[in-house]
């Protein structure tokens, strides 16, 4: 095997321009998908990132059907203490989940004594929505300190657009008027301690509020919650882990976030993105190292006549050219994985700033992990491979006669 | 004892709707350990029986038995496994692999072919390249040497596998007369040394002398050589 290669790489060498051209055009295709799936994995976790840990976590679980609902924020399908006791029990048990914690989900008027507008609010246990939601606080106008609960009972966090339009500055008192399951009214008055920035959500109307608070509120006795919201460990798959709570927790809908964000069709889209650039990759990979391999095959009849004559077998005249197709896609390769990773460690070093949607400053940050540079060098000398494969066949099905006369 | 056997062999070409015969009814028995060649104008049919005999080539009828095996019906792969455990060739244009230094080419059979343990790879490669006078330049690439030197390699890569039966067409035709004789003293040598028997075909009269036994060929039929060796003199 190791001859082989040795006879592949010389022969290569043969023709040093072309092999450094077609290695060229290779080493741009995998620099362009290591350089895109870097940029574009790295912004989708980071607005991923930034979705689960400051919003609505990596997993919701939910009296069934009410996401269907969830326009109408209905408070008839929240679930029972003892459902919540129940849910409690199971995830404590679960050694992939990192943290949860209970909302109470609802709609209300928000009034500064002057004007009032809808809101919508989460009703939050603010230490234990911090451990679920790591990155809530980063959303808080106000400096906050992270150590720090959020809020107190008797304090609002209103959105920053409601804030605005209605000039209410933190201190100020407010009122949430709200109607109850049972269709009566309540209102109650708050202290307005911080605006909240909202990220990708319509709207702009979700405030937060201590969940005691939005209980008295809304008259609930016990201890219902609208959703649990649950932090996965890192390593843990998303999938595997509500594939388990579906089979302990039957009656309930448990959800990852790709159900619950608007930002998973971004996502897909994203991964749909890298895909087509690997596709194109590919195809370069093909036609190039494909072009290069049938050159050669013309080019050396006789030489393959010489040996095809000297009784090499057919299937090792074959082995050779695949090695020959496959060396030219290491190399190309190798240096493309090389300049691509070195370019997203420029582009990380630069530190550049980005806006999307009502996020601004955002950095990039840009990484590729190890599997994915595997894959792509797997992709790439599996398409070099290939290419060479009808090469190297017909030069293997070459007559020696016929070959040995080539002129 | 007959290394060769070619019973009734006939072989023909179609170029296009015409059939054109290259071997017709040959019927041949050559003997081990002889330095065999062929002798004939262009076009008489001498490729095509050492292309038949070197199991490169099929008859349409008739019978080739090397050493004692029928190889006119092996397959493709077949015949490449009997080529490279039987047979060594040598080519007019030397063909050597221009990647390769001159100990690789040699070395190429025993590697690529027999898969001879390194070791004595390199002891069989540079005997034969003592034998052929070219063990001091075993490292340069074929285009760094002569004509002459290129087919004494090729000479050695012929008979780094101990076949029975080395094939040469028109070994010396594209060398001149001195480096030609001095090939075939080679080949003389290495049949004494090694008991290979070596065919080739040639029209050069300069080297027909020095062969063992002579076979005219015309049209594809074995004749009578003096003709040929008459004619070709008087030309000379």
């Amino acid at each position: 095997m190791i001859n082989i290669f040795k006879i592949a790489i010389r022969n290569l060498m043969r023709y040093k321009r072309r092999t450094m051209l077609t290695s060229l055009l290779i080493v741009i295709g995998v620099c362009m998908v290591v350089l895109f799936s870097g940029l574009a994995g790295s912004f989708k976790s980071m607005m991923i990132g930034i979705i689960t840990d400051s919003s609505i976590g990596h997993l919701q679980i939910h009296k069934k059907g009410y996401v269907a609902s969830i326009d109408t924020l209905p408070l008839n399908m929240n679930l029972s203490a003892e459902q919540y006791k129940k849910v409690a029990g199971v995830l404590d048990g679960k050694p992939a989940i990192e943290a949860y914690a209970p909302r109470v989900k609802f709609g209300a008027m928000l009034s500064n004594y002057a004007e009032s507008t809808s809101v919508r609010l989460s009703a939050i246990d603010p230490v234990r929505e911090q451990r679920v939601c790591t990155a809530l606080y980063t959303r808080l106008k106000n400096k906050h300190d992270p150590a720090e609960p959020i809020l107190k009972p008797g304090e609002v966090i209103i959105p920053e657009r409601i804030a605005k339009a209605m000039k209410i500055k933190p201190g100020a008192p407010v009122v949430l008027v709200a109607t109850n399951k049972d269709g009566s009214v309540n209102g109650m008055e708050y202290t307005m301690t911080a605006v909240i920035e909202d990220i990708l959500g319509p709207g702009g109307k979700d405030g937060y509020m201590h969940i005691d608070d939005a209980r008295k509120l809304l008259r609930i006795k016990g201890g219902e919650v609208t959703e649990i919201v649950i932090r996965a460990k890192p390593d843990a798959s998303f999938d595997k882990v509500v594939k388990g709570l579906m089979a302990e927790l039957p009656g309930l809908e448990i959800h990852t976030w790709e159900k619950l964000s608007p930002f998973a069709n971004i996502a897909g889209m994203i991964d749909l993105m890298i895909i087509t650039v690997k596709i194109i990759m590919i195809a370069i990979v093909l036609i190039s190292v494909l072009n290069v391999m049938l050159m050669s095959v013309f080019e050396r009849i006789r030489e393959i006549g010489t040996i095809a004559a000297m009784g090499t077998l057919p299937s090792r005249i074959m082995g050779l050219f695949v090695a020959e197709g496959f060396s030219l896609g290491l190399l190309g390769t190798v240096a493309g994985l090389v300049l691509g990773v070195a370019g997203l460690l420029l582009v990380k070093a630069l530190e550049i700033n980005f806006e999307f949607g009502r996020m601004k400053g955002l950095v990039l940050r840009p990484e590729i992990n190890v599997s994915e540079l595997l894959v792509i060098g797997s992709i790439v000398l599996l398409a070099a491979v290939l290419a060479a494969l009808q090469p190297a066949y017909k030069a293997s099905r070459m007559e020696p006669v016929d070959a040995l006369g080539h002129v | 004892m007959s290394l060769v056997q070619l019973k009734d062999i006939s072989k023909s070409y179609k170029l296009g709707e015409v059939e054109i015969p290259a071997l017709s009814d040959v019927t041949l028995d050559i003997d081990k350990g002889r330095l065999v060649t062929f002798i004939g104008p262009s076009g008489s049919g001498k490729t095509t029986l050492l292309n038949v005999i070197g199991c490169m080539d099929r008859p349409d009828s008739g019978s080739v038995t090397i050493d004692s095996r029928r190889i006119d019906n092996l397959d493709r792969k077949g015949a490449a496994r009997f080529r490279g455990e039987n047979l060594g060739f040598i080519f007019q244009s030397f063909n050597l692999i221009p990647v390769l230094s001159v100990f690789e080419n040699v070395e190429y059979p025993l590697m690529m072919i027999q898969k001879t343990p390194p070791a004595e790879r390199r002891e069989r490669v540079m005997r034969l390249l003592e034998a052929v006078g070219m063990a001091d330049q075993a490292e340069k690439r074929p285009d760094r040497i002569s004509g002459g030197q290129r087919q004494r390699v090729a000479v050695a890569r012929a008979l780094v596998t101990n076949p029975r039966l080395v094939l040469a067409d028109e070994p010396t035709a594209n060398l001149d007369k001195k480096t030609a004789l001095d090939v075939l003293d080679l080949m003389r040598a290495m049949r004494d040394e090694f008991g290979t028997t070596f065919l080739f075909s040639t029209h050069d009269p300069r080297i027909v002398e020095h062969a063992d036994v002579i076979h005219g060929i015309e049209d594809g039929k074995l004749v009578e050589h003096s003709q040929f060796l008459e004619g070709m003199q008087s030309h000379d």
